[in-house]
């Protein structure tokens, strides 16, 4: 069940983890091109099924944290993410027998690949977050009992930090915050070190594969000239990802961002092609909610997605721009991150919204 | 009096100007030597309209040249890149993500040495002339005759830049030209990189160049100063030109723009250009074309250039038509050049869309007998097309509910009718097939800033004075009159996970040319 990873997947794979960032998540470009070089030097990377994985086995995730605007101006110089595992692994006394993404979403998708190519390890084909959130508490392996730390923070000058907040995953969040800054804004971790049998337990299998086949599916309905969007529900169809709903299409008619507490906050407005109804998106780096002419119609932590009217590719809180025409679609999260302990953690009152939890299907009941 | 000239690869167009009156205007092919095409261009108004060269207050050159000569890698320079950044940015080396072929083109060379700024202006490594001295004894040994300096956040501060600029300057002596990122492109290192590694390219060919157009000049007796024209429709000087080629890339599409809102009296408006082969669509937004807000790739090279937003679709004069079943089709395929060859009413055996227009009675080209027995309803319902086609184009440009105004340009724009669906009226004003020609006469000189700021609490208004106050001087240093210097453009991005409210903010302020009385 295994399968390699090469040069010829890494478009549709960054496209498809642009789409899981729903709307934030960093642009997966700079990773993209890591990886590229990376697999040039060292050839493809081996993907495990999470299913795979003896119970016994190791995982250590790798990520990058902190600004992806830093990041596409400080490249890393390469060296920062294994050494961020072989920190960890000194630390613990223990090696990696894999590594795992963090966040299937945006930049964090390509990471761990990354490490994958250049130590030799498989990467195992989950997540913990199914998407991608801006903080590192936000994730199911955090909200089903698996401590964030000890973690590993690494930086371009051979430096590494171990924080050890015990339990405390927002303590932990806290703090490499702060040294991440000291870092210059951007850094790579090793973090949520974990057995095979919690990789079975707590994570969301498979986001690796769906990033590739959501980008291949946007892909493929541009080059056949059949509606993208209708052949990502499909694909969609047959995942834990089941959902697809078109919340609306139309145009952008205001953005309006600032930077709250170092989160890029905001609203965008939109009108539809009839010129009557509207779309509010509120976002914290990433799309939080969407409300159509005053009704809810999709809410964190379910996925909501702005793509480019004619080409579904993915567009950014970021890339937004006032006339761009779009369709935004809400897609539904599996049951894993939509239990009372994992709306604790990422649900819509973690953000400031009043608003409930309701699924995207139960929002809009019939696929328009 | 001023003369503007656009030198396309296909032709050469000139008109000479009073103010924004179009006294002569001509049309003429390209020469391969660029110059032979322009003296030509300059008799050819001379006989329309008779000028003293010292009549003449500036000259103002658009060319696609130096993009002409990326996309064909010809005459490019031997070339290194040389990047401050160690010990971040190793893995991915400069040129890493470029065409193989371009790579041979410029024999690039990349280095990597210490240096490199954080976001908030500390450093990342002390500068360390020993090992530039070393990376420059191996590019002199190498042959290279062109450096590109790029530096990590260099945007924010250019003192590494400037620091190994002198140090290279120093080993590698006065005929190594040396350009630097910070002043070519924005935040975005490998974007900015690209910009500045394809800028140090043409450096030769643009000294060249620009040799060649002064002298050419000269022999014509015109002694006012010459300015080429950039992407976002300021000009530069023929010392700024020499030392900034790439910054012409976009020009063309950016003059027609500035040509079509003067003709047409519209600061606001969609700009239809529509040549032989397309029609390029763009927006005029306060008389600037609106730019694109996606990174720009041109000859499979990532860059970060501020370019229009225009998107191109496959219909112009020499667009094919053909029957289908479903209807007619026109283009993508076009006969081009070869338009006074095979269109019908030139005698040759091809229908083209320039044979709609003829036979529909919007146009008076070649012989209309040889479209006289066209069927009515196929011309009608291929002109249909083109019209709905055109005009979803436009639809999509619009950023707003407001009417947009049409302005249609270029040789090919016979082909659209008085009035688009949806759109309404077409402008379509006089001389409008040598609108780039006046785009480049009349363009404006400019200055930008793109610097991520650390905004303090309550000093927002101070930052921003700051950029904007600085995007003027940029102006005013550029040559503009500083009585008429305003800002055009202004836009604030808050940068996430930074702390100090980082914000990127960019400016740009344009003011009317400062000529000599």
């Amino acid at each position: 069940m295994s399968w390699k990873l090469g040069l010829d997947q890494l478009t549709d794979l960054a496209r498809g983890a642009a789409l899981l960032g729903t709307g934030g998540g960093g642009d997966p470009l700079i990773g993209r091109l890591l990886v590229e070089q990376a697999i040039r030097e060292h050839g493809p990377v081996t993907v495990l099924d999470p299913e795979e994985l003896d119970d016994d086995a190791f995982v250590i995730p790798t990520a990058m944290m902190g600004a992806p605007t830093v990041m596409v101006e400080k490249i890393p110089s390469g060296a920062e993410p294994v050494a961020a595992l072989r920190a960890l692994e000194a630390h613990l006394g223990r090696t990696a027998d894999a590594t795992m993404p963090i966040e299937c979403g945006g930049i964090n998708s390509m990471i761990p690949l990354f490490v994958a190519a250049r130590t030799g390890l498989p990467v195992v084909d989950a997540d913990g977050m199914g998407r991608a959130f801006p903080e590192l508490q936000m994730e199911t392996f955090s909200v089903y009992g698996v401590p964030g730390t000890p973690m590993a923070i690494a930086g371009e000058n051979g430096e590494s930090v171990i924080i050890d907040t015990g339990g405390d995953n927002k303590r932990m969040e806290w703090i490499s915050r702060g040294v991440t800054v000291r870092l210059g804004g951007s850094s790579l971790i090793a973090e949520y070190a974990m057995t095979g049998a919690d990789v079975k337990r707590t994570a969301i299998p498979r986001t690796l594969s769906l990033a590739l086949a959501v980008g291949r599916a946007i892909r493929q309905g541009r080059e056949n000239h059949t509606d993208p969007v209708t052949v990502l529900r499909e694909t969609l169809a047959g995942t834990i990802y089941t959902h697809l709903r078109v919340l609306f299409s139309g145009k952008v008619t205001d953005v309006e961002r600032r930077t709250v507490e170092g989160f890029t906050r905001g609203r965008a407005r939109f009108t539809g092609h009839d010129g009557h109804s509207t779309l509010e998106l509120r976002f914290q780096n990433e799309h939080l909610v969407a409300v159509v002419d005053g009704d809810v119609v999709c809410i964190v932590p379910d996925l909501i997605c702005v793509l480019e009217g004619d080409t579904a590719e993915p567009i950014t809180t970021e890339g937004l721009r006032y006339g761009q025409r779009v369709t935004v679609v809400g897609i539904s999260t599996p049951d894993l991150m939509r239990t009372p302990e994992a709306l604790d953690v990422f649900g819509p009152s973690c953000f400031g919204l009043d608003h409930p939890f309701v699924p995207v299907e139960r929002l809009v009941p019939e696929a328009p | 009096m001023r003369i503007g000239i656009d030198v396309g690869g296909t032709n050469t167009d000139a008109v000479l100007l009073d103010g924004s009156t179009v006294l002569a205007a001509t049309k003429a092919s390209t020469s391969r030597d660029v110059t032979t095409g322009i003296v030509q261009a300059l008799d050819a108004l001379r006989a329309q309209r008779a000028f003293q060269p010292g009549e003449l207050t500036a000259v103002m050159i658009g060319t696609t040249h130096f993009i002409n000569a990326l996309v064909q890698a010809r005459d490019l320079a031997p070339t290194a890149a040389l990047r401050l950044g160690l010990p971040a940015t190793a893995s991915l080396p400069p040129m890493v993500d470029w065409p193989r072929r371009l790579v041979g083109a410029v024999s690039g060379r990349a280095y990597l040495a210490h240096g490199g700024h954080e976001f908030d202006g500390r450093h990342i490594a002390e500068l360390n002339e020993a090992e530039l001295r070393a990376h420059a004894a191996d590019m002199a040994a190498h042959g290279v005759r062109s450096v590109a300096i790029s530096s990590v956040f260099s945007p924010v501060s250019n003192e590494f830049e400037l620091r190994a600029a002198e140090v290279l300057a120093a080993e590698l002596g006065p005929d190594v030209a040396l350009s630097l990122s910070h002043e070519i492109g924005r935040i975005g290192l490998l974007e900015r990189e690209n910009a500045t590694i394809v800028n140090a390219a043409l450096r030769e060919l643009a000294a060249h160049i620009v040799d060649g157009l002064i002298r050419s000049l000269a022999d014509y007796g015109i002694t006012a100063p010459l300015y080429l024209s950039q992407n976002d429709g300021t000009l530069m000087d023929v010392e700024y030109a020499r030392r900034y080629p790439v910054a012409t890339f976009a020009s063309g599409p950016t003059n027609s723009m500035r040509g079509a809102a003067l003709l047409s009296g519209l600061g606001t408006c969609a700009v239809v250009d529509v040549g032989g082969t397309t029609s390029d669509v763009g927006v005029l937004s306060g008389g600037f074309p609106r730019e694109a807000t996606t990174e720009v790739s041109i000859a499979g090279i990532r860059t970060n250039f501020r370019m229009p937003d225009v998107v191109s679709i496959g219909i112009g004069g020499g667009s094919l038509v053909r029957e289908t079943a479903d209807g007619p089709t026109v283009g993508p395929d076009s006969v081009g050049y070869r338009l006074t060859e095979e269109a019908l009413v030139f005698g040759g055996s091809t229908l083209t869309a320039t044979d709609l227009a003829v036979a529909a009675g919007r146009a008076d080209i070649g012989d209309p007998g040889a479209v006289a027995r066209l069927d009515p309803t196929l011309v009608k319902a291929a002109l249909d097309r083109i019209a709905v086609d055109v005009a979803d184009i436009v639809e999509r440009m619009r950023t707003s509910a407001d009417p947009l105004p049409v302005v249609a340009v270029g040789g090919g724009s016979v082909l659209l009718p008085d009035d688009l669906p949806g759109a309404g009226g077409v402008h379509r004003p006089d001389h409008f097939a040598v609108a780039n020609a006046i785009g480049a006469a009349i363009a404006q000189v400019g200055g930008e800033v793109d610097r991520v700021y650390a905004i303090g609490s309550g000093r927002r208004e101070a930052v921003v004075d700051e950029a904007r106050q600085e995007a003027v001087d940029r102006a005013i240093a550029a040559g503009a009159d500083p009585a008429g210097v305003r800002i055009v453009d202004f836009d604030e991005v808050p940068v996430p996970y930074l702390p100090g409210n980082a914000t990127r903010i960019r400016c740009k302020a344009v003011g009317d040319l400062q000529l000599p009385a």
